[in-house]
């Protein structure tokens, strides 16, 4: 009988990937964010702790975000004092602006995000600025979190395509990577916002952002709206990227594309992994277990076809 | 030919959903539904559709109207219509309804081959050769699958050496083209590349395609990887019709329009019209009153725009 956590690692992580690669779940942020349906505080918590025993090494926990734009992060205080800190384990969570990260700080982050755009009409739809008004705004988080010396993580939203201005150019997408880089954040995650992008152009991506951020920098946040995700991960590995994104079960749809999947599925992303013999410390079985978890609590079939196929072998 | 990229120019798109993708289907389709949906095919662009398979309806009764099929399709030209023959029998009837190109499917695991077709790889290949063997007379060309290339249900594990040698008895009987089939979908990049470099040893790559199946998200990756390695061929099934029988309620086959947009995207060649294909999807899913399991058909429908 098969079973997907015994895929043999017999092929060799030679001919061109990485040896180990960072996977940093997104699901209790970025997934819950994007469901339709919200889980109480309790849930959020549980799902966490889950995931803490998986050997995820890194679990985005929530948003410091008024909850008047984004309800489903209001219990980000209750969540953030609430689930189990495992050593090891990092809980960054989102800070859009000085005000957010004191809250996440006060209630003990030790790592935030911020989130910028390689698209000028995606940062003014969303949060209502120019790109360049952004950063100045994250400057003031820089500053803050280098006098607590509290790393931070730096998200370039559209790096593959625009819900709204179509195609971004390569060129735009360095130039924000580099100075997000500059102002000190430590890890720069390219994410894919509309998962349009293809190995074709996550390659001549990567290609231009490598000239000014250092690779070991650089993460994927690939979305599988398109069903790319996997063959982009592929790619940015190949290319040497070692950090890639993804969240349990595939949480987290679309908002630009009604019904239509988001965020790739950490089952999946750990399940080719497994098959390319490149280490990750990620259980898959309790992996799968946690998504069960969180599906049932949504009341939602997992996006996760790894998922999908073993609970029926 | 090889680009810049060292990827091939061009890729022809083996369309398998109106064989595989419905054998493979819950619900049964009218032989009118089959019809319109090879004919939408037809005006794609795509070089190749596999339109029926000459097995006895007992044991394939969605399959049992294969001759009203093969007869009532439109033929256009320039595009294949290969159909599935398991033996000799079903090679006559094939070509007396009309049929310009079979295929016969053998498989890289011992216990697939008995529980699947009741015969060990050999006797199998004794089969096929009848069938290569009239073919030839005939001047029909054949195509050769090779099932379970990345793993078995019953064996788990495969090894390279036994797809490389399957795949060998294929070429050396006859065949044009040996499509290899992750037929549990449980393959990765790796065990695609190892699988590749033991067949390559043997078949020349131009003989070569790949046959990918998502059930666990795996296909476009495994594709990607066969592509990166020279590999020139691939079968899909619009709209990703047909499950896996294997694994109850999981995908099976990769869809077409996916794979048409990744190669779009990498600059690569197919002829084939991505709009012209999501149309006949949503003609077939319409019909089976199903959802598509293409992500871009999902997409596309659901922004109603098309990147």
């Amino acid at each position: 009988r098969f079973s997907p956590c015994q895929v043999s690692s017999a092929a060799a992580a030679s001919g061109g990937y990485p040896k180990r690669v960072k996977v940093v779940e997104v699901g209790p942020r970025d997934g819950l964010q994007n469901e339709k349906n919200v889980v109480p505080t309790p849930v959020k918590i549980n799902l966490i702790n889950m995931l803490s025993e998986t050997g995820l090494q890194v679990i985005e926990a929530t948003s410091f975000v008024s909850p008047k734009w984004v309800p489903q992060m209001a219990d980000h205080t209750e969540v953030m004092q609430g689930i189990n800190k495992l050593p090891g384990i990092s809980y960054p969570v989102l800070t859009p602006n000085l005000k957010g990260f004191q809250a996440a700080v006060a209630a003990g982050a030790k790592e935030v995000s911020i989130f910028g755009a390689a698209s000028e009409l995606f940062t003014k739809k969303n949060i209502n600025c120019s790109i360049e008004e952004s950063l100045e705004r994250f400057d003031e988080v820089m500053r803050a979190a280098r006098e607590a010396s509290i790393p931070v993580r730096g998200y370039v939203s559209c790096v593959l395509g625009c819900p709204y201005e179509g195609k971004i150019s390569a060129a735009k997408v360095a130039e924000v990577s580099k100075k997000m880089y500059s102002m000190g954040c430590y890890e720069i995650s390219l994410g894919d916002t509309i998962g349009v992008g293809t190995p074709g152009s996550m390659k001549e991506m990567l290609t231009m952002v490598m000239k000014e951020v250092p690779v070991g920098a650089l993460a994927v946040h690939c979305h599988d709206t398109y069903g790319q995700a996997l063959a982009n991960i592929l790619v940015a590995l190949q290319m040497g990227v070692s950090v890639v994104d993804a969240s349990v079960a595939g949480l987290g749809g679309c908002p630009y594309a009604q019904g239509a999947s988001g965020n790739v599925a950490t089952e999946d992303l750990v399940y080719m992994l497994n098959g390319l013999g490149i280490h990750t410390g990620v259980d898959l079985q309790k992996l799968m277990d946690t998504g069960t978890f969180i599906c049932n609590a949504l009341n939602r079939r997992t996006n996760s076809k790894v998922s999908q196929a073993s609970c029926r072998l | 030919e090889l680009q810049a990229s060292g990827l091939p120019e061009y890729i022809k798109i083996v369309e398998v959903g109106p064989r595989d993708g419905l054998q493979n289907e819950k619900v049964i389709v009218p032989t009118d539904i089959k019809i319109e949906l090879i004919n939408q095919l037809s005006k794609t662009g795509l070089p190749a559709i596999e339109v029926t398979s000459f097995v006895s309806s007992k044991w394939v009764p969605q399959m049992a109207d294969h001759k009203e099929v093969m007869r009532g399709i439109e033929r256009h030209p320039g595009v294949q219509y290969p159909v599935l023959t398991p033996n000799l029998q079903g090679f006559h009837s094939a070509i007396a309804a009309g049929a310009t190109e079979v295929s016969v499917f053998g498989a890289a695991s011992e216990s697939f081959s008995k529980m699947n077709i009741n015969c060990s790889i050999e006797e199998s290949i004794e089969k096929f050769e009848e069938v290569t063997k009239s073919a030839r007379n005939m001047n029909i060309p054949v195509r050769g699958y090779v099932s379970c290339a990345l793993g078995c249900p019953y064996e788990g594990n495969v090894v390279p050496d036994k797809v490389a040698e399957v795949s060998k008895r294929l070429y050396s009987m006859g065949c044009y083209e040996i499509s290899l089939g992750d037929t549990i979908g449980v393959g990765t990049p790796g065990s695609m590349k190892k699988m590749l470099e033991a067949v390559m040893k043997e078949i020349p790559l131009s003989a070569l395609a790949v046959h990918c199946h998502d059930t666990y998200g795996q296909a476009l990756a495994n594709i990607l990887t066969a592509i990166q390695m020279g590999v020139a061929v691939v079968d899909s099934s619009v709209a990703g019709l047909g499950g896996c029988p294997y694994a109850k309620g999981a995908t099976g086959n990769v869809a077409t329009e996916d794979v048409i947009y990744m190669l779009n995207g990498l600059g690569i060649n197919t002829g084939v019209n991505l709009y012209a294909v999501m149309e006949a999807g949503n003609f077939i899913c319409t019909a089976l009153n199903k959802k598509t399991n293409s992500k871009v058909a999902q997409a596309s429908f659901s922004i109603g725009t098309i990147n």
